[in-house]
């Protein structure tokens, strides 16, 4: 840690640190090493291909690289950075699209056209644009590390705050007047507590395999809504919490992420394109920005950073992008704001560790994985949170990483460690899928551990009726299950009535409230109040409706009801803004059942 | 160091005689100048025979490499190895169409050795995420199971999990014939890369295309099965260059039809293994997804170019698992899959495309209103909604008989029949527009009640269900 920081400061130096011994894909043997330091930021060969290094043995070492090793020769020079491979934070992150190591490919397609060439350097922070900084402090201030010293109005939704580094604190000796700045001007000087000078821009670097610190951890007791019914309902994750979603291809992982990118309450969401499809990412950058955020009414990119590292696109850079993701999202987190990264897909981050892992000769663990995978995992996961930062605020990063089974079998390494180190599971059915029941999440196999913790937030801010309403529904979906193996052997007709009537409530519950359709205007996303009133209508028609049947009315009756289609067709037919319509609905079936309980008693 | 680089190039055509050891299909050298990775070699035998090879690792106590033509005749002592300073390039031109190759790149139908306008990296690159087009356009394929469940849509990758003895050639074949954009008339190119397949069933695309009188534009890559199993590594790499170039520089439609990816990945594997890498599942290696991925991704279209690359790779699944390796790793990086079905087959059932593992992730930004026509999407989502529950009724009819459903199961297993004999069932050379698709869909719905509709809006019905 303390190296890490010490190198913050210093500027970039570039020197030869040793000559290429032996190229094996990504991954490179360096000797004659001099004065290297550990996952140093080195440059290989003439071609200047980015990489990192890893491994430090008596005078040699490896060196794992970013770009394609294709040409590189042993006895071609390698260059150190002189500091770890960092991100840049500041300004003008906000809509870009980045690739696994921070580079802007807006900025490399306009410098090398269709394709990725190698050896391109390009800022991750545009270095002409400039920024209107307003400051907060005075000199003569005392500045704490991680403190906010001024800002800056980066979106119309989206206020961007100056922060010290976290590393840095003293008095302040000048702070520069409100106006126009690039990301690398001076904007205040502080003198350190430490002793010395230093000249502060709005752009500071963080490496990224290395969390950012902190005041401390808070409790996670607040739901991150994600407007997706199976998810709020029934699954909830907290801000600050941990998902995986697993599941084969085909189950709708990908849809299942970009969904909840779209519609989340956070303030920013970091989505991780980790060595998936390039047309999925073509997809976000179409869709994204004509889509509109329910709760700002501005374009849903305003407040999307974007890291595309496509399956075809080297995989070291793979494995780099979730920690580029994650420093920028405790970046903004330290400002006080809730960031969800979504990670798409954490086994293809796994894969990259397992291959340049195989190519560095390593003994296997489980699957070719090296046996770190649980230790890697872990440390990635516990990079989320719900903090008080270092300057006061309140934030938290949340991670919802998709996790793709091969063969679809849960019981594989990734998914298992995976396992252990998250507190909500969202587990993707392909029979739902097959039978494009979407979102296929699985009401059995998943489950939330921040249900218990959150349910005081929900009984107060949504319904105090509603934990009282999803355990019944919960309950009914379990003996459903049982049900559904006896009718597999016997037919349904052999079941009575009251049996047979869990089975409709559960089809209705399916079809009326877990189904979500993605592309509905009103459907694709749905309230909190409206997902509490919309299952409360079902759980009404079920409690309701048994009396009635153990009262003699029929199941074919039940069905024929006005409000049965009315409940079906709920989800689509009442907007979020306006939710007298569930008054309507609710007060029709209240009606039609006290008529039924007439006929009956 | 200024000097070693230099002298690189100045050496690159210096040629080394004996070599160290020979295992399978890898050389190793030693004491060579410094060699780059995945440069190009040039290996003569004692009969002076010449083979083209790329350097898998290199370093200075050795070099590997791995020769196309396999190594068998080749000695210790009389081998002589050329590095060329440059990895393998294949000269690409507009007139390759028409001409059959091998899995280098090297004419094989007698004809003169061809001329490129510009040499291309085999190996590629990866195209900038923000410089691709999101595919919109539908391609109508006229047969009624993917036009209608699974669209091809133009510059997706839509692969063929199939089995051996299913008849995805002939599938492929009637797409590459049939496939078209509605309303216009645009360029279109096929490229043919054929990895361990039999001679006949090159004969038989080849007459396929014959028939059709498209052979003029079709450019066969031909690396069969007798040919050294490490050519089918370069053999797709080969072809999809050549695509690109058709495609981005020449701005045409091309059509890739790669076959089979099953034996690519085992000679994958078969290096893999002679190189002693750590094998990950079923002794694959552990960058197979990587490796797939760099052929796959390849297709698509481009911000500002006309042409586009549609690739159909076919793969048989090894004893009919989806879940083995190869079809598993395909399926997270092409943009769904078309699933053969033995059963179906077995009913007579042309093309046995099952139903519900079938998937085209393209399909719901393609189809549609403007696009197929409105009704299209809610009625292919009912069909699949159908078709699952008539699955859940055959399991149920198979433990308590026929007789025992009630009548709306009755309803649902004519639903299925109906779907299976009038709506997938097709003959190979029949074309049907996507309206006649959308109609027989419409026709076969009528086996079930209204009711049971849920997926399609009250104007749909009235409009195409009552009439």
């Amino acid at each position: 840690m303390s190296s890490a920081i010490s190198n913050l400061d210093m500027v970039m130096n570039e020197r030869i640190i040793g000559k290429v011994k032996r190229v094996n894909g990504p991954v490179i043997e360096v000797m004659g090493i001099t004065d290297a330091e550990m996952f140093e930021l080195v440059r290989v060969g003439r071609q200047n291909l980015i990489g990192e290094l890893i491994k430090l043995e008596a005078d040699s070492a490896v060196v794992q690289v970013y770009e394609d090793t294709t040409g590189i020769a042993p006895h071609d020079p390698v260059f150190g950075a002189g500091m770890q491979l960092s991100a840049e934070l500041g300004p003008g992150m906000i809509g870009t699209i980045y690739d696994g190591i921070q580079r802007p490919l807006e900025a490399i397609y306009e410098k090398t056209g269709i394709f990725i060439t190698r050896g391109v350097t390009v800022p991750s922070l545009d270095r002409e644009k400039q920024w209107h900084f307003v400051p907060c402090v005075e000199p003569g201030a005392h500045v704490a590390a991680g403190s906010v010293i001024g800002t800056v109005q980066e979106t119309e939704n989206l206020e961007h705050k100056i922060l010290a580094p976290p590393t840095v604190s003293g008095v302040l000796q000048s702070v520069a007047p409100e106006g126009e700045y690039t990301v690398t001007e001076t904007v205040a000087t502080i003198e350190r507590d430490c002793g010395g000078m230093q000249d502060l821009s709005m752009m500071q670097r963080w490496p990224i395999r290395i969390q950012r610190p902190t005041k401390e951890r808070l409790p996670l007791d607040i739901p991150l809504i994600t407007g997706q019914r199976v998810i709020d309902a029934l699954f909830p994750v907290a801000k600050g919490g941990t998902v995986a979603i697993p599941g084969g291809f085909g189950t709708g992982k990908t849809m299942t992420q970009q969904a909840v990118a779209k519609w989340c309450d956070a303030d920013l969401i970091v989505y991780i394109g980790c060595g998936e499809r390039g047309n999925e990412i073509t997809d976000v950058l179409t869709e994204f920005p004509e889509l509109i955020d329910p709760r700002t009414g501005r374009s849903l990119m305003e407040r999307t950073i974007l890291i595309a590292n496509t399956s075809n696109m080297p995989v070291s850079a793979r494995e780099a992008s979730i920690y580029t993701g994650i420093t920028m999202a405790e970046y903004f987190r330290d400002q006080g704001k809730h960031v969800a990264i979504l990670a798409d897909s954490t086994s293809r981050w796994a894969e990259a560790l397992r291959e340049l892992s195989g190519r560095m000769e390593e003994m296997p663990a489980e699957e070719g994985f090296p046996a770190y995978l649980p230790t890697k995992i872990a440390e990635f996961y516990e990079r989320a949170g719900r903090m008080e930062t270092l300057s006061g605020d309140q934030g938290s990063v949340t991670i919802i990483g998709a996790v793709s089974p091969p063969g679809g079998d849960f019981s594989e390494p990734v998914t298992q460690h995976t396992k252990r180190f998250i507190r909500c599971f969202w587990a993707l059915d392909r029979n739902l899928a097959n039978a494009r029941h979407y979102p296929a999440i699985s009401w059995l196999e998943s489950y939330s551990e921040y249900m218990q913790d959150m349910a005081p937030w929900f009984e107060q801010e949504v319904n105090p009726e509603w934990f009282e309403d999803r355990t019944e529904i919960m309950e009914l979906l379990h003996k459903e299950v049982r049900l559904q193996q006896v009718v597999k052997l016997v037919g349904p007709d052999a079941l009575p009535d009251t049996q047979r009537f869990i089975l409709e409530v559960c089809t209705l519950f399916k079809n009326a409230f877990l189904q979500q359709n993605a592309y509905d205007k009103i459907d694709m996303f749905s309230t909190m109040q409206k997902q509490a009133r919309m299952m409360h209508i079902i759980v009404t028609y079920w409690k309701r409706g048994q009396e009635a049947i153990k009262n003699g009315a029929t199941l074919v009756k039940m069905r024929k009801l006005r409000a049965y289609q009315d409940i079906i067709k709920m989800k689509f037919t009442v907007p979020n803004e306006d939710l007298s319509g569930l008054d309507k609905i609710e007060a029709r079936l209240e009606r039609s059942m006290d008529q039924m309980e007439a006929l009956h008693s | 160091m200024e000097s070693a680089k230099e002298n690189r190039h100045l050496l690159a055509g210096r040629e080394y005689v004996g070599v160290d050891r020979i295992d399978g299909p890898l050389i190793f050298v030693k004491n060579t100048h410094p060699v780059g990775y995945r440069e190009l070699i040039e290996c003569v035998d004692k009969d002076g025979q010449m083979r083209l090879g790329i350097v898998l690792e290199s370093s200075t106590d050795a070099v590997v490499v791995q020769v196309f033509e396999g190594t068998a005749g080749l000695t210790l002592p009389d081998t002589r190895m050329r590095f060329c300073g440059e990895p393998l390039n294949l000269p690409v031109s507009k007139e390759m169409l028409g001409r059959v190759f091998n899995g280098l790149g090297q004419p094989i139908d007698g004809g003169p050795p061809q001329r490129g306008d510009l040499a291309l990296d085999i190996n590629g690159m990866a195209i900038n995420p923000i410089a691709r087009q999101y595919p919109r356009d539908f391609i109508q394929t006229g047969i009624s199971v993917i036009d209608g469940m699974n669209t091809l849509i133009r510059g997706q990758k839509l692969p063929i999990f199939s089995g051996n003895g299913l008849p995805h050639n002939e599938l492929a074949a009637q797409i590459a014939r049939q496939a078209k954009i509605r309303g216009t008339q645009t360029e279109f190119a096929v490229v043919f890369a054929a990895m361990g397949v039999k001679h006949d069933v090159a004969r038989f695309f080849i007459r396929s295309f014959e028939e059709s009188g498209v052979l003029d534009n079709v450019a066969l890559f031909l690396s069969l099965a007798d040919d050294p199993s490490i050519e089918r590594l370069i053999t797709p790499r080969t072809a999809l260059t050549l695509a690109e170039h058709l495609a981005f520089n020449e701005d045409m439609h091309v059509l890739v039809v790669m076959t089979d990816m099953t034996n690519y990945c085992e000679s994958l594997r078969e290096i893999s293994t002679i190189r002693g890498e750590i094998p990950s599942r079923k002794g694959y290696p552990g960058y197979l997804y990587s490796d797939l991925a760099e052929l796959y991704e390849r297709s698509g279209m481009i911000k500002g170019k006309a042409g586009s690359i549609t690739s159909l790779p076919i793969l048989t699944m090894p004893n009919d698992d989806i879940s083995h390796p190869i079809p598993d790793l395909s399926g997270y990086i092409t943009e769904g899959q078309i699933v053969f079905e033995r059963e179906m087959d077995g009913r007579g059932i042309y093309p046995p495309v099952a139903g519900l593992p079938s998937l085209s992730r393209l399909m719901k930004d393609g189809i549609g209103e403007g696009m197929t026509r409105e009704d299209h999407p809610h009625l292919a989502s009912q069909l699949f909604a159908a078709y699952s529950y008539v699955k859940d009724v055959r399991n149920l009819a198979s433990v308590i008989g026929e007789e025992e459903l009630t009548p709306l199961d009755h309803d649902y297993l004519e639903f299925g029949k109906h779907f299976e004999q009038k709506f997938v069932s097709q003959r190979q050379d029949e074309e049907r527009s996507i309206e006649e698709t959308l109609d027989i869909g419409w026709d076969v719905l009528r086996s079930l009640p209204v009711e049971e509709l849920h997926r399609i809006t009250e104007e749909e019905i009235e409009k195409y269900y009552g009439g």
